[in-house]
């Protein structure tokens, strides 16, 4: 029962930071059409960003400075390339952000190089036990954190200005437009705040219990897609319920491991993508998804 | 306050849809724009509003001006802030928003915080079922209320110069002659009104003056009720005895002409 709860708790906890990168994906979906595989890169570069300069600024600017930098770059690549690409087919741009993820991938990995680069969180690597139920301080932290950002966006999603344009926009872009609503502002806002938001679950997937920046950071990260996908790429609750389910299925397939030998080891790494596909079998929109995703 | 000088619109550089129209919309009028389908009553709104470039267009030749200045060409965001509002054929209303977030979206363009209450109280106040059914989804609202809340959504952004764009279409007669009651209170309370329309009834019962399009080009032109008068508005968008009876004749350039709608107002 300990095990079970102390699984449960890991999962809700990896599945908060996997529904910090699902939104993303989604909102960026939602506000420009394009499914953005630039995530796991732009996650990569908020990691580097707050390792290489926790040293000489300090861990809190690090992470701000982090922050603001992998947004901008989310920034950058909506206004350089995936706004004057506006109108191309909805592939070509899915295709266009592989090339972006993959060049921004390259020169990080290179940029890493041997090095084990971490970022030194002051609340280190070590567990709590909360009524006997042990977790890491991080993943802790981690859903703490992660949980009140989720409460956060929903509201602005929900009340604000913002998000009253931004679900206008996605809903008739054209009409939004007579109304006054620019899009590509809307575009922009919805990239940046994909940016900080895989930012942050970059300060916390880096870690305890995972050790330290590198590539692998950027295959943890992949698994957020399964977890927009599952949801309903167009829907931002399905983000927070896909993110969540995919967190718990790893937690549990990792930590039963030894019950499901007969699937071979390291089934836990497999496990979100066949949740993924087993959704998708039963409700090929997603859990949460429009059914008509096409719009002419 | 709107004047549109001989222009001419193509879409994807080979359909041309406006071929050479001119018009004015005078201060606090109601013009009406007729038409059949095909005449180029949508292109013309979409060309004022800014949204041809959505729909590969391009305007060739020919000026629109709002209050004396060129604006042809320029966004929609500028349209709107100037003060020229359109609601879209098919009143295209945000159908998962609610139907306050609708009114909250229409006025997204309307920086002025002041002009912004006072345009919401003006919407509560013309169509009160907005402000019973506040926070129900906009899709569940049915047809007539649907097309309130869109002109609604416009009025928003305190709009001097409203574009309605066949607000009648799919409604009950009983609607529709409400729609025209609202023209004609948006009207009076200083807004001017430009209204397609395939519903000539509606739209010649409210408007000062009219146009009647035919093929991308203005076939007439004049006071709403010296054209309802003519004969060539009685038999295409009246519906006239003689028009119901026998098909009517060909004309120009062998296109058939269609007795739009007519039979709804009947």
């Amino acid at each position: 029962m300990t095990q079970f709860l102390s699984l449960l708790l890991n999962g809700v906890s990896l599945g908060a930071i996997y529904a910090l990168i699902a939104l993303g994906f989604v909102i960026i979906f939602k506000a420009s059409e394009v499914v953005s595989f630039t995530q796991g890169s732009l996650l990569l570069l908020g990691a580097y960003t707050m390792a290489r300069l926790s040293g000489p600024i300090g861990f809190l600017p690090a992470v701000l400075v982090g922050i603001l930098v992998t947004a901008l770059a989310a920034f950058l690549i909506e206004r350089l390339v995936i706004n004057r690409l506006r109108g191309a087919p909805v592939i070509s741009l899915a295709i266009v952000t592989i090339g972006v993820d993959i060049i921004l991938l390259t020169e990080l990995i290179r940029r890493i190089g041997p090095d084990i680069l971490n970022v030194p969180h002051p609340w280190g690597g070590e567990s709590v036990r909360i009524g006997g139920v042990g977790i890491s301080q991080n993943r802790l932290i981690a859903m703490v954190v992660a949980g009140l950002l989720i409460v956060v966006f929903f509201v602005l999603f929900k009340y604000s200005s913002w998000g009253v344009a931004m679900r206008a926009s996605a809903e008739d872009g054209e009409t939004a437009a007579l109304m006054g609503i620019r899009q590509g502002r809307v575009s922009a806002v919805a990239w940046i705040v994909a940016g900080a938001l895989a930012a942050v679950a970059a300060l916390f997937l880096v870690g305890a219990p995972t050790p330290g920046v590198s590539a692998a950071a950027y295959t943890v990260a992949l698994r957020a897609f399964p977890a927009a996908i599952l949801g309903g790429l167009d829907s931002t609750g399905g983000a927070l319920v896909g993110g969540l389910l995919i967190g718990l299925a790893e937690s549990f397939a990792a930590g039963y491991q030894e019950h499901l030998l007969f699937l071979g080891r390291g089934f836990g790494e497999v496990v979100p993508y066949v949740v993924m596909i087993a959704v998708l079998l039963v409700r090929p929109s997603g859990l949460f998804g429009t059914k008509e995703l096409t719009r002419v | 306050m709107l004047s549109i000088d001989a222009l001419q619109v193509t879409y994807g550089g080979a359909v041309q849809a406006v071929r050479g129209i001119s018009m004015e919309v005078p201060d606090d009028a109601v013009v009406a724009v007729l038409g059949s389908n095909g005449a180029g009553k949508t292109t013309l709104l979409r060309t004022i509003s800014g949204t041809l470039r959505l729909h590969r267009g391009r305007v060739d030749a020919g000026t629109v001006c709002f209050d004396g200045e060129d604006v042809t060409g320029r966004d929609p965001g500028q349209i709107v802030r100037r003060g020229v509002v359109q609601v879209p054929e098919g009143r295209r209303i945000f159908g998962r928003l609610t139907v306050e977030e609708n009114l909250r979206a229409g006025g997204m363009g309307n920086r002025d915080r002041a002009a912004k209450a006072a345009a919401h109280a003006r919407v509560h106040d013309l169509f009160p079922v907005l402000a019973e059914r506040s926070s129900q989804r906009a899709g569940l609202l049915s047809g007539g209320e649907q097309q309130m809340l869109a002109i609604g959504r416009a009025l928003m952004a305190s709009p001097r110069l409203l574009l309605l764009d066949e607000p009648s279409l799919g409604l009950a007669p009983r609607v529709i002659g409400q729609i025209g009651e609202v023209v004609a209170e948006i009207n009076r309370q200083g807004t001017s009104v430009l209204l397609v329309e395939q519903n000539a009834t509606m739209a010649l019962g409210v408007a000062d003056l009219a146009y009647v399009l035919d093929v991308g080009r203005v076939s007439l032109s004049g006071a709403a009720r010296e054209l309802a008068a003519t004969d060539e508005v009685q038999r295409l968008y009246l519906g006239s005895d003689s028009g119901a009876a026998s098909p009517a004749p060909r004309e120009r350039g062998g296109r058939a002409p269609r007795r739009t709608l007519s039979r709804w107002t009947a």
